[in-house]
């Protein structure tokens, strides 16, 4: 590297990653007057050129193959039709797995990072959740509660929009919701055997609209989330919140530039930040006076370990040694069933959101002496679906045969599957972590991780749980399990580490420095200046995905920052 | 349930009403309709990139048996397309393509598959399509018609005229999102959890 070029002026705020952290720290700060500078790996999004909602499959010579069959030979890293930049592999930018683990990693390189095509269930945590330490002995507690960032899940889901009802059920709370959409009629049946169960099954909370919000139109109805949503009816940090934010003025975006270092000065702060510029190959750096790294959970790790200097010789605020540990994905675990009541049923437009309508929030949080510690939801699947590559596989291997009496049987397929998936909560233990490879740099020079990963007792457990309740959900429902759904999983049935894509824990938070390496606002212990926004500080792993978690804290973590930058103190 | 057909006016005028309600930006507008837009008419007669004549033939012929409809449904344009662009397909293809002929001539002295009489055809799709007769003798034939069943199928169910046969009625957009009440009531009663 001949020459490192550095920006003249000091940025006041630099945040490194647009997804759903990244989106909304530079929403909050640029909607609080302050100037930000935005670091993104990827390139701009433009959803108009790059979204292909409302295709057909015969649209394409290919039909979503891929231009060389990609799909048949398990070499395509994400559905033709979706929305772009999602991988299991980045070509030039790989990861690596201790012996005798597995474990895998799904990156978004794009602004709006992997929020443009996730599958937007906005859970809240329980109050019990912030405390698993108090309630099991397992795990530690947060340093914040429920009370402390219940009015960001209010202002996130009043920004972002988030379907729901009021239910009063202690594993659920009730939120700022629009009026949800009505179930489609799998997920009727599946509310009536679970009422049958003593299970809860209630209207699922989707960051979608019902009613138009800011400028975003309502949801038409196509069920096609997963490939970017033209009329952003849907959340995705691109159109939510980094593209009105442009229009500010205040935020300047740094696309195709992926941090490599923090740079602090004899003081421990953060004073630049390197990165290598994707279209030249070359390192810049810009100065700071504060830095706030949302580049997801792992990513936030890497850059942080790799910020290695003589007063933090393990890393950037890792005096505690925290970082990379703690590392949890969530328990998946699936089944699905054919449903007899379903065959013959009318053929209607069962589209909907882009999603469950109806969801299965965990119901036994206050039952003593259970078989394993914490709980799950159960997200539910079904319905029309638009017909697609691959859709008919499982019939033609089922059925073999050819002929008008092959075809009558995949027609008699067509609708009547439904499936159930668990999600469940992970304890970290020492097993599960990420580190850097000392042997191994990407295409840009830059030390790449290393993962392990380990399943323990109490999620092989749960996984059981999961398959007992959801064999009695299917026959409940009159319908017969037909097989395990997780497309990707281990003996017991259990998913593979990562593949939930609920990665988190590795920078966590908490009161004592010493077992932590960022205080209750997310600011880390050993440099002022410098804030995680992404899934990296939570301190567990509970049983509701966390981007709305992430949305919440980064809100505060956000507004705090402005404060502190007012007040002078970074 | 009419006004839930599949009908790219019908989507374009929810979206359009959705968006009016909302502020859709021109772009995305434009968007919508370009992906809503009449696929082109094909023109003139496809030529195969990978295949021979006689194996695009075969193809055709073999799809068309597998999946009635097929052959409208463009599964040989599709499997070709693919083969072109991917040599382990290619040699799935045309590999078993060559392995049907020798087994005809084999057996009834024709010279290939597609020159062979129907009951002659059938007699051996009999064998091949399903697992249970794997054989030394019979394993290529059953693997290469695996692939040809799912591609054939992959290329109708995804063709205007699959995705009509099985009743799928979305891609359409809604304005609210409503369930027929037959459809609900229908499925109550057979499940008997009512
Ligand atoms: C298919 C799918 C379905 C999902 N469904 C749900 C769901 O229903 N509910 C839910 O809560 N969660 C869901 N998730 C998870 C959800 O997407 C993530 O939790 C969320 O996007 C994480 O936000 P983030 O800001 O931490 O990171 P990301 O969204 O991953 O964004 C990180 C950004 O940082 C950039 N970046 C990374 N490294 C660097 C670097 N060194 N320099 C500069 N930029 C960098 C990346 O390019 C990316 O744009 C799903 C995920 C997937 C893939
Ligand atoms: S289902 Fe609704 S939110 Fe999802 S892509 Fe379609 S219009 Fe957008």
């Amino acid at each position: 590297m001949l020459q490192v070029i550095r920006s003249p002026n000091v940025h006041d705020v630099v945040v490194i990653g647009s997804g759903a952290g990244g989106g909304t720290v530079v929403h909050v700060l640029t909607g609080l007057g302050v100037n930000v500078t935005l670091i993104e790996a990827g390139p701009m999004l433009n959803p108009a050129k790059d979204f292909k909602e409302h295709m057909w499959p015969h649209q394409v010579g290919h039909r979503g193959a891929g231009d060389a069959a990609e799909q048949y030979f398990d070499k395509q890293q994400w559905g033709y039709f979706n929305a772009p930049n999602g991988y299991w592999d980045i070509e030039g930018e790989p990861y690596t797995t201790v012996p005798g683990t597995t474990f895998k990693w799904f990156r978004s390189r794009v602004i709006g990072g992997r929020t443009n095509h996730y599958g937007r269930i906005s859970l809240r945590f329980a109050d019990y959740d912030f405390k698993p330490y108090s309630t099991d002995g397992l795990g530690d507690d947060w340093p914040i509660t429920y009370e402390d960032i219940a009015p960001y899940y209010d202002k996130a889901e009043t920004f972002i929009g988030v379907t729901g009802t009021k239910e009063n059920i202690r594993s659920a709370p009730d939120g700022i919701f629009q009026t949800p959409p009505d179930p489609r009629v799998h997920e009727i049946l599946v509310k009536h055997a679970c009422d049958g169960l003593k299970i809860p099954c209630i209207p699922s909370r989707m960051a979608m609209l019902t009613k138009p919000l800011n400028g975003r139109a309502a949801c038409h109805y196509c069920g096609q989330c997963g490939r970017g949503c033209v009329t952003a009816s849907n959340y995705s940090s691109s159109q939510v919140q980094i593209f009105p934010a442009m229009k500010t003025g205040r935020v300047q975006v740094i696309t195709n530039a992926m941090a490599r270092e923090l740079i602090t000065d004899g003081t421990g702060k953060v004073v630049a930040v390197s990165y290598i510029d994707k279209n030249t190959r070359t390192e810049k750096q810009v100065r700071c006076r504060s830095v706030v790294v949302a580049a997801s959970a792992c990513e936030s790790a890497r850059l942080l370990l790799n910020s290695k200097s003589a007063r933090h010789a393990n890393g950037l605020a890792n005096s505690s040694g925290v970082i990379g540990r703690y590392l949890t994905d969530s328990v998946g675990f699936g089944l699905s069933g054919r449903i007899p009541a379903l065959e013959g049923l009318p053929k209607h437009d069962s589209d909907g959101f882009g999603g469950m309508h109806m969801y299965i929030p965990w119901w036994e949080y206050a039952k003593k002496n259970k078989e394993f510690p914490r709980g799950y939801h159960v997200e539910i699947g079904g319905g029309f679906r638009m017909p697609q590559l691959g859709m008919t596989h499982g019939s033609c291997r089922r059925h073999e045969g050819y002929g008008p009496s092959l075809k009558q049987k995949i027609a008699g397929d067509y609708g009547v599957t439904v499936s159930l998936a668990g999600r469940g909560e992970m304890i970290p233990n020492q097993h599960t972590y990420c580190e850097i490879d000392p042997a191994v740099v990407d295409r840009f020079g830059i030390p790449v991780l290393r993962f392990s990963f380990r399943w323990t007792e109490h999620e092989v457990r749960q996984a059981r749980h999961m398959q007992a309740t959801f064999q009695e959900i299917i026959q409940k429902m009159g319908g017969t399990v037909s097989g395990l759904a997780n497309p990707e999983r281990e003996g017991e049935g259990i998913s593979i580490g990562g593949t939930i894509i609920h990665e988190l824990g590795t920078v966590r938070m908490g009161n004592d420095p010493n077992s932590s390496a960022l205080n209750a606002y997310c600011q880390a212990h050993d440099a002022k200046n410098l804030f995680v926004a992404d899934a990296a500080p939570f301190v567990s792993n509970p049983d509701k995905n966390p981007t709305l978690t992430i949305t919440a804290l980064a809100w505060r973590t956000a507004e705090y920052l402005a404060e502190e930058l007012k007040k002078g103190n970074v | 349930m009419s006004e839930n057909n599949v009908s790219r006016r019908t989507m374009l005028r929810n979206v359009a009403l959705a968006a009016s309600l909302g502020g859709l930006p021109a772009d995305a507008a434009q968007h919508v309709h370009n992906a809503a837009a009449e696929d082109k008419k094909a023109t003139g007669v496809y030529k195969p990139k990978l295949f021979t004549p006689h194996e695009f033939t075969t193809l055709a012929s073999l799809s068309e048996t597998i999946i009635p409809g097929a052959r409208a449904a463009g599964a040989a344009e599709f499997i070709d397309l693919l083969a072109a662009h991917n040599d382990e397909l290619a040699a799935i293809f045309t590999g078993g393509i060559a392995w049907l002929d020798r087994e005809m001539l084999r057996r009834h002295n024709t010279p290939d598959y597609v020159g062979a009489k129907p009951g002659q055809q059938t007699a051996l799709l009999d064998l091949i399509a399903y697992r249970k007769n794997d054989s030394p003798e019979l394993g290529p034939g059953i693997r290469f018609f695996e692939w040809a069943r799912k591609m054939a199928a992959d290329a109708y169910y995804t063709s205007k005229a699959g995705i009509a046969e099985l009743g799928y009625k979305g891609n359409a957009g809604m304005t609210e999102f409503k369930i027929p009440r037959e459809a609900i009531d229908y499925a109550m009663k057979k499940s008997e959890l009512a």
